[in-house]
């Protein structure tokens, strides 16, 4: 295998980006996978450069069953090192975890990926002084603290051509104008406006440079206490009502301090409380809803259901399925999350209220609440670029710690699923309603996996003023023209556009009228609000859905017009169900409100983004991809003939683009597709290897036989 | 407000689709009342109810009792609330409350279904009002009980087609590509004569004479000979089904039985072993022995393997479902979802069967080996495995004609015990002999078509009907427990077939997506990360757990086809008009069919 090296060195060089280094490599790695008892896999080299783990498979030079699918940015078998999770090494066929300085080098490596893939390295035929630079490379560079300069996302911007078309249909959020066009579209601008107090981040870092208020909250007030206590303004309504964030005081020691801090806030909600704001209704998240802790601990044991080894470990798994789906909480997470969304979106159309949502720096739970009222709210959100504009609005400029919170750098005690949370809530509903999107769940796949992509710098800051600073901080350094990072929602960057059109629904229920103005939306769902029982709005307000505010002042001060949201742990108001029952008796419109369904076993498993490089979990040519493809041929077919119609009319030969991606043999793809790289080589059906088999607490009817007759005398 | 006329529960409960049509028919429709009526229904009573709702509390309403059903109009509701019940799916009326009992609605009748729902009325405390509702419900819903005949008797509906057509076991076997120079048909059972629970016409080894058969009858449990259900195209491997061999106790052995297998084994050509799969798990076929059974063993079958499936018996099945119905009915268990369904093992057992179903077509497929499938009796378990292996290696089963087939054949003809198992007719709700080892079948041909969704011509419609008329006793299909017994009541002369209704109104029940693929072996995976709870079955009555109806993705996709239907006629006329303008042109107007290869090349 060492003699001809020189041929195969021309083969597997590894492709580098602009700006990507080589820091080390081994040869002669053996990736495999078990499958069936046994192991099989492929010869290759294992390197690790500044932005990727890459395993060069020796054989990879016949190229010609391309996938349909492929990420231009992260091949099959790279893993960019924001992507790995946690590395393993194999002594002795013990697994141990590989953090900082290694003393022994193990015989296997293995992978987990964020994105949930798991990949097994052996390196007993590896040269010892290449396992140990491969091994030590790969787990100083993906494992311990870094420095943000030293993200690959630097190196890239400023070695790649700023080629980037300014022309997005994603809305950025980072102008006055943007904030003053998103007002305009909700009519949110009669009661709020948009402001530039943080102009030169006067107020706070934490705060976007521009956003909005309501109209009667003053300057001086903004940047009193950082911005703090201040109700900034997310969403409006169609009937006027808004939804509001609002970052919470921390506890203070100093009572006078926080006599103060009470009376700033008595004298915002008494202003936010008069006509004509709607009645305001305030929502502690931080109490209403599990804490951060509990989330990451939810997701790092959900996670790990699905981070398999091999088969056996599959069907061991396999037995008690649903306990250990369960014990992970995650799910029950999910419909927490989804149930406080209901909640809130029904004080805002059926009750008229305005819905104050408040955490203690109002960049965690409040993103993934307002975000999901909003995708249930507003059919715009449901487009592409609006949910793309929604990610940009509440999470980006909104200043969600993408950095901290996914741990890029390493070194943060802060990390907690946020944002995969929201994803995951948003796929319920991609699932539960089709039509009513424009993206797929591909698209939600892709995106969720764009996290660990460090060349877009959408995910790689805490807020606008990190990446602000930064920005300028290289632009001086650099000195070649202007320093731009790419962003996500750029999919050309890392799709080609065949496999772009993966990310469309197919099924999208267009609007019957082609009108893209934003005013028609609002009038539409307007008119299926109607619709809606309105009674009963005052009275239930009365009827225990919120609880008597406690505090005096504030009591005394308001009167009726404040309430606070009651513990999700009391019993369950009524005017939710009523709202939701009510709700789902009626046939949907995919353009208007849109709930939930949260009852128990309508809250499922994203099964593409977790189960995706499961062998063992694969259906030939079954899934939802099958329907989904039938429905890509048909659309195609329908295309072709609109494009011959179009050529008998005019009588002339016309190149028609296509949109539609080819699926050949459509009915024979993975159910994995268009995640489909670890395929199932074995045509034999995957069969239980541990199933479960007593029934402890039945054991006299397991005795039993079908019908009791005895045999043995009447058959002679 | 909307305020739609359309009954709020019809939508997924049986019956909507005949009353709609008797409706249009306007034959059986008496002018005062909006009730539908069968041909051959009539009405027995009616009274003044109080439907106890268990989701909206509360309805007043009138009850209409037929001699098939019971009908519920509520009086007060807008949107009206409409119960539409086969009597056939009654399995238990129990009288709840005494005349002195108080507290509203106390007093009145408890409905068990079989079909994972209740219903409760509320009658007036006065004068013995519920009694006589009572007896006609309990006279008509068990027929058996009261020596009446089942309403498939009385039924008088005229369909387009005739679903007694369907199966013939002749053209099946000949489909199969037999007999053939291996493999004879044998009429020794024509009279049942052999064996009263199999069907006159058997498919038995070439070499093995009638003489022979009669000798392996007697070391079988009911005389339930290992006979062929199924022979693959390629490797002449066969499924074979019969029942347990009386080993007994002392462990007798049966020379012709072994002989028997033999020949069997030797049928399709390869020297290797007989494969035998026991679906019982190993503890429950030892313990068999018991009583006269067993299994065989490794000294008197040499040539054979033996594997156990460890699928459990029918009294487990019945309290599986039964713990499903506590957590689904009248409420979705709302915590802890998950590890409740987890409890129930319902899913586990659907996984098993699966997982016993996959083996068998692995190894007769890619294993070239013959298999012989068998339980206890060979009735229940036994035509699971087989039916599902047969499903998953033969796509013509998965047509909605083949699909007919195979219930007719491995299910009916091979004697379920249909009337056992689900007690038409019968009061006896607590007889051990009920359970639902059918709807277990049917539930796991739903997993596969689910994992699957272009691969099957029927869709989900199709096999709820085929589960409501399972207990409507409206159709002769699933009546008695043997074919001698069907035929000594004259079933197809007297009696309706339930695939009459299916195939007269095809297009209901018929898979959009569906994709014809030959020759494909279908596997499903049996892991509990695909297996889910059918709830558009399950769940059905719950109307916080509604499917939306009609299926959005399938409404789509018909509008798709629509347009390119469209689309083609439109464009046809075009090319014959700029045909005719190019009158020099020698080409002529392109038929759809030309067409439509001509779109397909173009890419």
């Amino acid at each position: 295998e060492i003699q001809i090296k020189e041929p195969i060195e021309k083969e597997v060089n590894p492709r580098l980006l602009p700006g990507e280094l080589l820091l080390c490599e081994a040869s002669t790695v053996y990736k495999y996978i078990q499958e069936d008892g046994s192991n099989r896999g492929t010869y290759g080299k294992l390197v690790c450069t500044n932005f990727k783990i890459a395993f060069l498979d020796d054989d990879s030079a016949s190229d010609d069953n391309e996938p349909q699918f492929k990420n231009k940015i992260v091949g099959e078998n790279d893993i960019t090192l924001q992507c790995v999770d946690q590395i393993y090494g194999v002594y002795d066929e013990k697994k141990k975890l590989l953090t900082g300085q290694l003393r022994k080098y193990p015989e296997t490596l293995i992978i987990y990926c964020k994105d949930l893939r798991v990949f097994h390295f052996c390196l007993r035929y590896t040269k010892e002084e290449e396992v140990k630079r491969i091994v030590s490379g790969i787990v100083h560079h993906s494992q311990t603290p870094k420095l943000l300069k030293r993200l690959f996302l630097f190196s890239y911007a400023s070695a790649a051509p700023n080629n980037t078309d300014g022309r997005n249909e994603t809305v950025m959020f980072d102008t006055l104008e943007d904030w003053r066009a998103e007002l305009e579209r909700t009519k949110g601008n009669v009661k709020y406006k948009a402001v530039t107090t943080n102009e030169g981040y006067r107020v706070s870092e934490k705060l976007p440079l521009y956003f909005v208020v309501p109209i009667c909250v003053s300057e001086e007030s903004i940047l009193k206490y950082e911005g703090r206590g201040i109700p900034i303004w997310c969403w409006s309504c169609h009937n006027g009502a808004a939804l509001l964030k609002m970052s919470a005081f921390p506890k203070e020691q100093d009572d006078s301090t926080s006599q103060m801090q009470k009376a700033f806030l008595d004298g915002i909600y008494k202003t936010i409380s008069k006509p004509p704001y709607e009645l305001l209704k305030t929502d502690d998240l931080s109490s209403s809803l599990p804490s951060l802790q509990d989330i990451q601990t939810a997701y790092t044991r959900f996670k790990q259901l699905f981070l398999i080894d091999n088969s056996t470990e599959f069907w061991a798994t396999d037995v008690k399925w649903f306990s250990l789906l369960e014990s992970t909480n995650w799910l029950e997470i999910i419909r927490r999350v989804l149930k406080k969304a209901i909640e809130v979106a029904e004080c805002l159309e059926r009750q008229h209220t305005n819905v104050l949502l408040i955490e203690e720096s109002a960049t965690d739970l409040c993103c993934v609440i307002s975000s999901l009222v909003q995708v249930m709210m507003d059919s715009y959100s449901r487009t592409k670029s609006g949910f793309q504009s929604l990610i940009q609005k509440e999470w980006v400029i909104g200043g969600h710690d993408f950095l901290d919170r996914c741990n890029h750098l390493r070194k943060s005690d802060k990390e907690a699923p946020v944002f995969l949370l929201l994803l995951n809530c948003v796929w319920q509903l991609v699932q539960q309603y089709p039509p009513a999107f424009e993206f797929t769940e591909t698209y939600l796949t892709v995106l969720s996996d764009s996290l660990y992509v460090p060349i877009f710098s959408t995910f790689f800051f805490n807020s606008q003023h990190q990446k602000d600073t930064n920005t300028t901080a290289e632009s001086l350094k650099t000195q070649s023209g202007p320093f731009r990072f790419l962003t996500v929602w750029d999919w050309s960057v890392q799709f080609d556009p065949k496999a772009q059109a993966f990310l469309n629904n197919p099924l999208y229920a267009e609007k019957t009228k082609p009108d893209k103005s934003q005013r028609k939306t609002t009038r539409f769902k307007h008119q299926r609000q109607l619709s809606l029982p309105l009674t009963q709005t005052k009275s239930s307000t009365k009827r225990g859905f919120f609880r008597e505010e406690t505090d005096h002042l504030i009591k005394n001060i308001l009167g009726k017009r404040i309430g606070k949201f009651i513990n999700s742990s009391d019993e369950p108001p009524n005017s939710f169900r009523e709202f939701y029952d009510s709700w789902h008796s009626k046939p949907v419109d995919y353009h208007g409100l849109l709930l939930p369904r949260i009852d128990g076993p309508e809250i499922k498993v994203w099964a593409q983004r977790y189960l995706r490089w499961i062998p063992e979990a694969q259906l030939h040519g079954g899934g939802t991809i099958a329907i989904a493809a039938r429905i890509l041929d048909l659309m195609e077919e329908v295309q072709s003939l609109q494009m011959k119609m179009d050529e008998e009319h005019s009588q002339a030969v016309s190149g028609g683009i296509h949109s539609v991606p080819l699926l050949r043999n459509s009915a024979r793809l993975s159910s994995l597709f268009p995640f489909a790289l670890l395929q199932r080589q074995s045509i034999k059906p995957a069969l239980p290897t541990s199933t479960w088999k007593d029934l402890e607490d039945e054991d006299d009817l397991v005795k039993r036989d079908d019908e009791f007759v005895d045999l043995s005398g009447d058959m002679s | 407000m909307a305020s739609s006329s359309t009954p709020k529960y019809n939508s997924n409960s049986l019956e909507s689709s005949s009353s709609k049509r008797t409706i249009k028919d306007g034959t059986n429709w008496e002018q005062n009342e909006e009730i539908p009526r069968l041909p051959g229904e009539t009405r027995v009573t009616d009274k003044d109810v109080i439907y106890m709702c268990p989701f909206n509390g509360p309805v007043k309403g009138r009850v209409y009792i037929t001699n098939y059903r019971l009908y519920l109009r509520s009086v007060e509701n807008d949107p009206v609330v409409v119960l539409n019940v086969p009597l056939g799916v009654i399995s238990r009326i129990e009288k709840m409350g005494g005349a002195s009992s108080r507290g509203e609605n106390s007093y009145g009748l408890d409905i068990t279904c079989k079909d994972m729902r209740n219903l409760r009325f509320a009658l007036k405390q006065e004068g013995h009002s519920r009694r006589d509702i009572f007896e006609v419900l309990t006279k008509y819903a068990f027929p058996q009980s009261h020596n009446l005949l089942f309403f498939a008797f009385a039924n008088e509906e005229k369909f387009s087609e005739n679903g007694w057509m369907v199966y013939n076991p002749m053209s099946e076997y000949r489909r199969q590509g037999l007999p053939n120079e291996r493999w004879r048909v044998t009429f020794i059972n024509e009279h049942y004569g052999l064996c009263d629970t199999y069907p006159s016409l058997l498919v038995v080894p070439y070499n093995a004479t009638d003489d022979d058969l009669k000798k392996v009858a007697a070391f079988r449990s009911r005389n339930r000979i290992p006979v062929l259900s199924w022979i693959h195209p390629e490797t002449q491997a066969v499924i074979m089904r019969c029942s347990q061999p009386l080993v007994g106790m002392s462990g007798k052995r049966n020379k012709d039985d072994e002989r028997y297998l033999d020949i069997i084994r030797e049928a399709n050509g390869q020297i290797s072993k007989l494969t035998i799969y026991d679906a019982r798990p190993n503890v429950n076929a030892v313990a068999n022995k018991a009583t006269g059974g067993g299994y065989e063993g490794e000294d008197a079958y040499p040539n054979a393997e033996l594997f156990f499936l460890d699928i459990h018996n029918i009294h487990v099945m019945r309290e599986s479902l039964k713990k499903l119905k506590d957590i689904v009915y009248p409420n979705v268990e709302e915590s802890h979802w998950l590890s409740s369904l987890e409890s129930t093992h319902w899913l586990e057992h659907i996984k098993l069967v699966l997982t016993g179903a996959i083996q068998v077509a692995d190894k007769v497929s890619s294993g070239r080996s013959s298999v012989l499938v068998h339980c206890s009796d060979g009735w229940d378990r036994t035509a699971q495995l087989t039916s599902l292996a047969m499903l998953m290696l033969d796509s013509y089963y998965r047509t909605v004609e083949g699909f007919e087939v195979l219930v007719q054949k491995e299910w009916i003809s091979f004697g379920h015990k249909f009337a056992s198992r689900i007690g038409h007719g019968d009061k006896n709700h607590a007889d051990a002999d009920r359970s639902p080892i059918f709807l277990q079948f049917i539930d796991c041909v739903w997993q596969m078509s689910k994992q699957f969704p272009t691969a099957f011509e029927f869709n989900e419609q199709f096999l709820i009907t085929i589960l409501d008329h399972l207990y409507s006793c409206r159709f002769g299909t699933f009546l008695y427990n043997s074919e001698s017994l069907r035929e000594k009541e004259k079933v197809t002369e007297k009696t309706l077939s339930l695939w009459s209704l299916i195939n007269s109104e095809k297009s209901k029940y018929t898979n959009p997506f569906y994709t014809k693929e030959l020759n494909r072996a279908l596997y499903p995976v049996a892991s509990m990360r695909h297996l889910e709870l059918w709830v558009s079955y399950y769940i059905r009555w719950n109307p916080r757990i509604r499917q939306q109806q009609p299926n959005p993705v399938e409404q789509r996709y018909m509008e798709l086809l629509a347009l390119r239907d469209d689309y083609m006629r439109r464009l046809e006329e075009l090319q014959i008009t700029n045909n005719s303008k190019i009158s020099n042109s020698s080409a002529s107007s392109a038929s759809p069919s030309q067409m439509m290869s001509q779109v397909q090349t173009h890419f």
